[in-house]
Formats: structure tokens, sequence, C-alpha cells
């Protein structure tokens, strides 16, 4: 009994190890196969390979892809090269990575490959990749097999999808069986895969199913089915697109709320015209910059640094312009214009001179970068939808201010009536300091949102100037909603009028529709009602 | 005789207007005797160059008449006006283009170089005429004219006035210069046109030709000047000045204020336009960039440093200025910036009536003690 055991294990370990000699030189004659002059043939024997578990598989296929795999003129040996400076390669044996030093420029031939060839071991090399660890390299590898197009990798798609454990990979292998499908030659298969590639986003679907419907030798109920397929389909990228539109629209509507909110503070409710409001928006990004040059270890949080440090910064450089030059002009609309511009100047030249004028690169923190995918087709990145949120945030935060506090209180009283207001007690000149310094602070805050969108330069602020100035105008001056309302709506009209026109005709529409809505409302969107308004 | 009764009218109680045409005069005389009389070596000899410096001073100080015209007089603070100087140029820029012929790089005896660069087949309509000098100089006025006509029209109309007018302008020359830097509006693009080679048939190049243009600055300003001093010596003067004392009692009292307002600006805008017009072939280029409203700014500060409601001030203003943005951009490129910026926030906070004011006061000081 013993040795009857004894015996059975014996030949399962003679057999077991025969096998794996036999599976050794199986690998060594696929690789030597590979050496032939037909493309068939070494189709053939990578696709052979291709099944095997050998470490050296990869390389070897990898090699034939790249055009790297030779045979060594004289023994005829399969080798990978690596090309030497000034002629000549360096040989490893493509079966054992032997190192088979160097030869010159005759010493090798390469093993040719065509098109067609390659695309097919793409395919097979891909379907290898199919099984590793890495999710994103699996996608990768489906896409290189759809792309492959060989049908014979069908099977091993299915495969994998029944043990695929990540959802993405399984969408993708989906998908590519059913482009897969779309090529049967098997008219139910076919007509199955085209009515399920309806609303499929995918572009290869897409790809297949143009070339079904424009194929005359294909059946009409086929072509009728591609046909009602690729509509449903465009209609769903049609509805994407708008939503995606609209959410562009938002974010620049957004981004110029966020940059006229201070002025509707200052030129809204103090009624000064400050054209250096765009340099402290200017003076906010630079902020940033400084953060995150000060601290470049923590770039996670330089942004929530960044944002009261910019409010501080052009809070003061706000109050400064206030106590230094707008004080000797209330009451002089154009001079307080005239000045303050001098001052954008003065303020644009320091930047240039201290910063330089090239532009800084501002980097986004890990957070905010990327994008949200709603649905396949169908994603926002997170930068904009971020300053969205900041920006209806920063509007609620001055709403509040404005409207619950204190200060609030006191700034619409002088705002009213600057007189009345001194003769009940109210510090005017210190309200007017801290407005200004609350609307030059909010300028830099916009800027440090900027700093995540645009560059950083000394000219980031003199192309928000204008765009400010209509906002707070269309939407009623002295009047925050308005600005809010009138900021998102502009935001959304520049970017629905920006495919069919382009960007600068659109952003000359939006101006040229500004200038004759004043005429028909003078007064905003939202007009001041009551006394405040004549004077 | 009703010549000298004119300039009686328009002269009277103008002392600085007196000594700013005698200036004029004198250099429109001196300049070029200067540069063609005088042997080169000399050491009152003006070189060619100097003579195009200062005709593109003359052609900036008539621009700055014609804004003094609307702001210190009327009122309106115009920051677009860089717009219609620019058209202006434009329109004096098209002739020039015209006039290249088959002497451009792809010597095509119709279209202009960027035309053929950009595959066009034929000249676009509003390239009609232009070959036509009198056409092109009809042009420099209406298009500017007509713009203005349009924009103050519908502006003054509704009654927006101050700030928001202001701002309005200077959206105005914000989009026309978004407009000129596309290729398809067909005016060059960013490039703008340039590479002049003659006007009337004369080389733009020749001392002659330069010192002509320089002479039809000076007699433009001269004109632009007495005009201007006609329109504000007028009764209509009296009613734009009224306006922009009293815009609401004018109204009251029966003027339809918009009209005088929108005549005013188109005025101006005419009076830019020519200015435009005489710049560019000395300058030799005119571009989009021109349409910025920095420039457009920068020619409000030379009317409130001259002094604003004096016409001449203005004119001594854009001078001063320019001269020394040439000797500061040449020698200290960095300082400009601050020193122009600096310029605006003097003027306003410090000097309300400029040079000719701070003149003014010293010598009313003077008479009194």
């Amino acid at each position: 009994m013993i040795n009857l055991k004894t015996l059975v294990v014996l030949a399962v370990v003679v057999i077991t190890s025969a096998s794996t000699a036999a599976f050794g030189d199986d690998f060594d004659s696929a690789v030597n196969e590979l050496n032939t002059r037909s493309f068939d043939d070494k189709l053939e024997a990578a696709s052979r390979l291709a099944t095997m578990d050998h470490e050296r598989v990869d390389v070897v296929l990898q090699a034939l892809i790249d055009g790297k795999l030779y045979k060594k003129k004289g023994d005829d040996t399969v080798v990978v090269v690596v090309s030497l400076e000034g002629g000549g390669y360096q040989l490893t044996d493509a079966a054992s990575g032997e190192d088979l030093g160097k030869v010159g420029r005759r010493g090798a031939k390469k093993i040719s490959v065509n098109n067609k060839l390659r695309r097919q071991l793409k395919g097979l090399f891909a379907s290898r990749q199919l099984n590793v660890d890495d999710p994103d390299a699996r996608i990768a590898a489906v896409q290189a097999i759809i792309n492959a197009g060989d049908v014979s990798l069908r099977e091993i798609l299915l495969e994998r999808r029944e043990v695929e454990p990540v959802e993405d990979v399984q969408d993708a292998i989906d998908v590519a069986i059913v482009v897969f499908d779309l090529d049967s030659k098997d008219q139910a298969i076919k007509l199955a895969a085209i009515k399920a590639s309806a609303y499929n986003l995918d572009s290869n679907v897409r790809v297949k199913l143009t070339a079904i419907v424009s194929d005359q030798s294909l059946d009409q109920q086929l072509r009728d089915a591609a046909i009602s397929s690729l509509a449903n389909i465009e209609e769903l990228v049609e509805r994407y697109q708008w939503i995606e539109t609209l959410f562009f629209g938002l974010s620049l509507g957004s981004i110029l709320v966020l940059a006229a909110i201070g002025l509707s503070i200052t030129f809204g409710v103090m009624g000064v015209i400050n054209m250096a409001h765009g340099e402290l928006i200017m003076l906010g990004a630079y902020t940033t910059y400084v953060v995150q040059t000060l601290f470049p270890y923590a770039l996670e949080y330089s942004l929530l640094i960044a944002i009261p440090a910019a409010f501080i910064v052009s809070g003061l450089v706000g109050i400064a312009i206030e106590r230094g030059v707008i004080r000797f002009l209330y009451g002089r609309p154009l001079e307080t214009l005239l000045a303050t511009f001098g001052v954008s100047l003065i303020l644009q030249q320091a930047v240039r001179s201290i910063f330089s004028p090239l532009n800084r690169a501002v980097a986004t923190p890990e957070w905010m970068s990327g994008s949200l995918e709603i649905v396949q087709g169908l994603s926002i990145t997170y930068n904009r939808l971020y300053i969205f949120f900041f920006a209806l945030l920063v509007f609620a935060a001055l709403l509040t201010i404005l409207q619950r506090t204190r200060l609030g209180l006191e700034v619409r009283a002088v705002t009213q009536n600057r007189a009345m207001a001194q003769a009940m007690g109210i510090r005017n000149t210190r309200v007017d300091i801290l407005t200004f310094g609350l609307g030059a602070g909010i300028a830099g805050v916009a800027g440090v949102a900027l700093s995540q969108l645009t560059n950083v330069g000394p000219n980031l602020g003199q192309g928000y100037i204008v765009d400010s100035f209509m906002v707070v105008v269309f939407g009623g001056v002295g009047n925050l909603w308005g600005t809010l309302v009138a900021g998102l709506s502009l935001g959304v009209v520049n970017k629905v009028l920006e495919p069919a026109a382009g960007a600068v005709v659109a952003k000359i529409l939006v101006l040229i529709f500004i200038i004759l809505f004043i005429q028909k409302r003078p007064r905003g969107l939202f007009p001041q009602k009551g006394r405040a308004v004549e004077s | 005789m009703l010549t000298q009764m004119m300039l009686q009218r328009l002269m009277d109680h103008d002392r600085g207007g007196w000594v700013f045409l005698a200036v004029l005069l004198a250099i429109g005389i001196l300049v070029p005797v200067a540069n063609l009389l005088v042997p080169a070596d000399s050491f009152f000899h003006i070189p060619t160059y100097t003579v195009t410096l200062l005709g593109k001073y003359l052609c900036y100080a008539l621009l700055a008449i014609s804004l003094d015209l609307v702001w210190g007089y009327c009122g309106i603070l115009s920051l677009g006006h860089g717009a219609f100087f620019a058209l202006g140029g434009y329109a004096m820029g098209m002739y020039l283009m015209r006039q290249i012929g088959t002497r451009g790089v792809y010597g095509d005896p119709e279209l202009p170089d960027f035309m053929v660069f950009l595959n066009w087949d034929s000249l676009p309509w509003y390239w009609y005429g232009f070959d036509q000098f009198w056409f092109a100089a009809l042009m420099v006025m209406i298009v500017p004219g007509v713009l203005a006509f349009l924009f103050g029209w519908l502006a003054f109309r509704s009654r927006v006035s101050g700030v928001y007018l202001s701002i309005m302008t200077q959206a105005l020359t914000y989009a026309l210069m978004l407009a000129f830097f596309r290729n398809e509006l067909g005016f060059g693009g960013n490039n703008g046109l340039t590479d002049f080679k003659d006007i009337l048939g004369a080389s733009l190049q020749s001392d002659v030709t330069r010192v002509v243009l320089f002479v039809c600055s000076v007699v433009a300003l001269a004109l632009g000047y007495l005009v201007c001093r006609f329109i504000v010596t007028s009764k209509l003067g009296r009613v734009v000045t009224a306006v922009r004392d009293a815009e609401a009692r004018t109204r009251f009292i029966g003027y339809r204020v918009e009209h005088y307002q929108v005549w005013i600006f188109t005025v101006s805008a005419v009076i830019a336009g020519i200015a435009g017009a005489l710049y560019v072939p000395q300058v030799g280029i005119i571009n989009p960039s021109e349409f910025q409203p920095l420039n457009s700014i920068e020619l409000v500060v030379w009317v409130a440093l001259g002094g604003r409601a004096t016409l001449y001030g203005a004119a001594l203003g854009a001078g001063l200025v320019n001269y020394i943005k040439t000797v500061l951009t040449g020698a200290l490129p960095e300082v400009w910036l601050f020193v122009l910026g600096a310029l605006f926030v003097i003027v306003t906070v410090a000097l309300p009536r400029g040079v000719i004011g701070i003149w003014r006061q010293l010598r009313m000081r003077g008479n009194h003690g």
C-alpha cells in the first residue's frame, strides 16, 4: 500500500515536472516561431504566447509591438534589442533574458510587423493586462482590446466580466462587448446590440453605429434600429451639453458675482467709483501666491490661509486708498474715477516691479483638482464647483453683515442720509473706512478664487473691472440681490452665446445687450425705490 | 474784414488763446525751416525724427482739445475718445493700404497683404472706395461721427450721464478693441495696418512729406482750436455750459438737453477722428491697441493736467504728459506708470484746475498784491 502511495506521488511529481518542462519548451518554441515571414503565423505564435503564464511573455510581446524584436544573424536567435548611439544594437535573448552582448547594425534583422498585426498584438497584450491589480490599467486594457477589434478576445472579456469586482471596469467591459456584438455576423446578436447601445455615450459605439447606418449592404431593419439608437445618443449628448453649458455659465457667473460683489458695496452702497477694484482682486490672487511660496509644505491648506490673508491685505490697501485719496473726493464721482484709476496704475506697476511682469503659477490643492462625474459623459470640475458655492457663501455672509449687524445698519443709515446719520451719532468717517475696507477685502477674497482658474499676473484685475461695473449697473446700484442675479445671468448668457458666436463676439453681444438694457431701465434690474434714488 | 471780425469775436478775452495760436504759428514756420533749410550739421537743425515726434504731439493735442470740448464744457467724461481717434486712424490707414498696390509682399494689386495671407479672394465691401483720398478723408469724419451720434443718441436720450456714461464709453472702446483684434473683421487683426508707402503720390519716407504732414497737423490744431472756440463762444456753447453746470435746470427752462449733448459729442468725435487720421501717416501704423481703454483714460489726464474748459490747456497738457512719457519710457520704463498714476491722483486731489489754473491763480495773487 505504502509503495503504491509512493508510486502515485512519484508519478504525479514526474508528470508535473515533465509538464513544466514541456511548458517551458512550449514558450521557447513559441518565441522562436515568431521568427517567420508570414504575419498569420506570427499572430498564431503570439496568441499562444499570450495564453502562457511565463514571466517574459509581456516583455516579448511588448518588444514585438514596439518593433524591438529582432533575430540575430547566424543562429536566428530571437532577441530583444536596444539601439545604441552611433548604430549597432545591445542584444538580449528574448526567451531567457540572457545578455548576448553588442552587434553592429547588420548583426540583427528586425522581425517585421504590419499595422493590422500590431493592432491585434495590442489586443492580445491588453487581454493579459485584464488581470492586473490596478483598475485603471484594466480599463485601459479594455480600451486597447476595443481598438484591436479582435473578436476572439470577446470570450476573454466575458470571462473577466464574471469576476470583475470594480463597477467602472464592468461598465467598460460591457461597452467593449456591445462594440464586438455590433460587428457580429449574426443578425439577431447585432440587432440586440444596436438596441442595447441606445443612450450609450461611448465614442466607439457611436463610430460603429454610424458605420452600420452608412453600410448599404446591411438589412434595412438593422439600419433603422441603428438610426434610432444614434438619434437617442445625439439627444442625450445634446442634453448633457446643455447642462454643461449651464454649469459653465453659472461658474462664469459666480466669478463675476465674486468680482462684482465687493464693488456693489463700494460703488453700489457708498457711491464711490473705485477703478482700482480690479487691482484689489489682483492683490488677493498675489496673496495666494505669496502664501503658497511661504508655506510650500501646507499646499492643501494654503487656500484656507490665503482667504483671510487676502481679505486683510486687500482690505488694508482699500482703506489706505480711501484715506489717502477718495476721502478728499466724496461727492465728485468723475474725479474719484480718475484718481482711483491712477491708483490702479500704481498698484499694477508695483506688482510688476516686485513680482516681475510674468504670470505666476498658483498651485491647485489636491481636493480641488479633478472632476466629479455625475453620469457617463457629464462631469464637472471640482474647482469650478467649489468656487460656485464659495461665491454663494461670500454673498450670504455679506448679506448677513449688511442686514443683521450693527455695522450694516450704520452703513445703510449713512447711505440713505449722511447728515441725518451723523446727527444720530453715527461716526461717518469710521463707517466709510469700514465699508470701504469690507468691499476691498471681498475683492481680495475674489482674487483667491480667481487664482484657481486663471493666470495670476499684473493685468489680472483689468479684465474684470468693466465686467464688474456692468454686473453692478445691470443688477441695480445698491442692491446685493441684483448683483447676484445679474452676475449669474450674464455668465449664463455669455456661455450660451459662446458656441454659436465665439468667445469674443459673445462678449461684445453681452456688452451691447447691457448698453441697450440700460436704455430701457437706467436703474438696473432691481431699481432702488424711495427718496434715496434722487439724491 | 469778415475774418478779422470773426477772429475778434472768437478771441475776445482769450489771451491764452492768442498765445497758443502764436506759438503754433511760430513752430509751424520755424520747425520746417530748421528741418529743411538749416544744414544738417548746424546747431539749429531739427532732425526729421523730432519733426515727426512733434507732429505726433500735435495730433494728441487736437485729440485732447476734442475731449476738452465735451468734458470741460459739457461735463461728459468720455473714457472712450481714443476709439474715435483710432477709427479716424483706421480710415486713413485703409487709404494708405490701398496705395501700396503691387509693392506689397505678395504683390497683389487689389488686396492688402494680410488679406492675401488669410486667403481672401476679394476685397470686402467696406473697403471699396478707400483707394480715393477724398472718400477716405470723408470717412475719417463720417465713421467716428456716426458712431458718436448713434451712441450719444442712445445714451443721452435715456439720460444716461455722469459715471454711467463714462463706464459705457469705456465699454464701447473695449468692445471695439476686441472686435478689431479679430482677423475676420478685415482690418488686419492683431497687426493692424502698416507698411505704408505713400500718400497722394508722395513717399511717406521723404523729409518733405513729413514736414508737410507736420504743417498739416499745425493747421489742423489751429483750426480745431478755432472751431471749438467758435462753438463754446456761440449761443449754443452757452447752453452746453449750462447743461454742464445744471442739467436739470436747463431742461426745465425748456432746452432739449439731449440734443445739445448729442451734437457736441458728435462734433468732438469728428475732431478726434481727424486727429487720428493725421496721426497714422506720421507714425506709420494703426493697430487695435489704439482702442485700449488705457489710452482713452490717459487722454483724460492730459486734459485734467493742462486745465479743463480752456481748450489750449488741454493741448498744453497733451504736450506735457507725452513729453514726460517719451523721456521716461526711454530712460526709466518702470517708472512711467508710477508717474502716470501719481499724475492722476495729484491732478484730481490737488490741482482740480490743472497747470493753467495754477498760472491764473498766481497772476490773480500778483494783481491783488
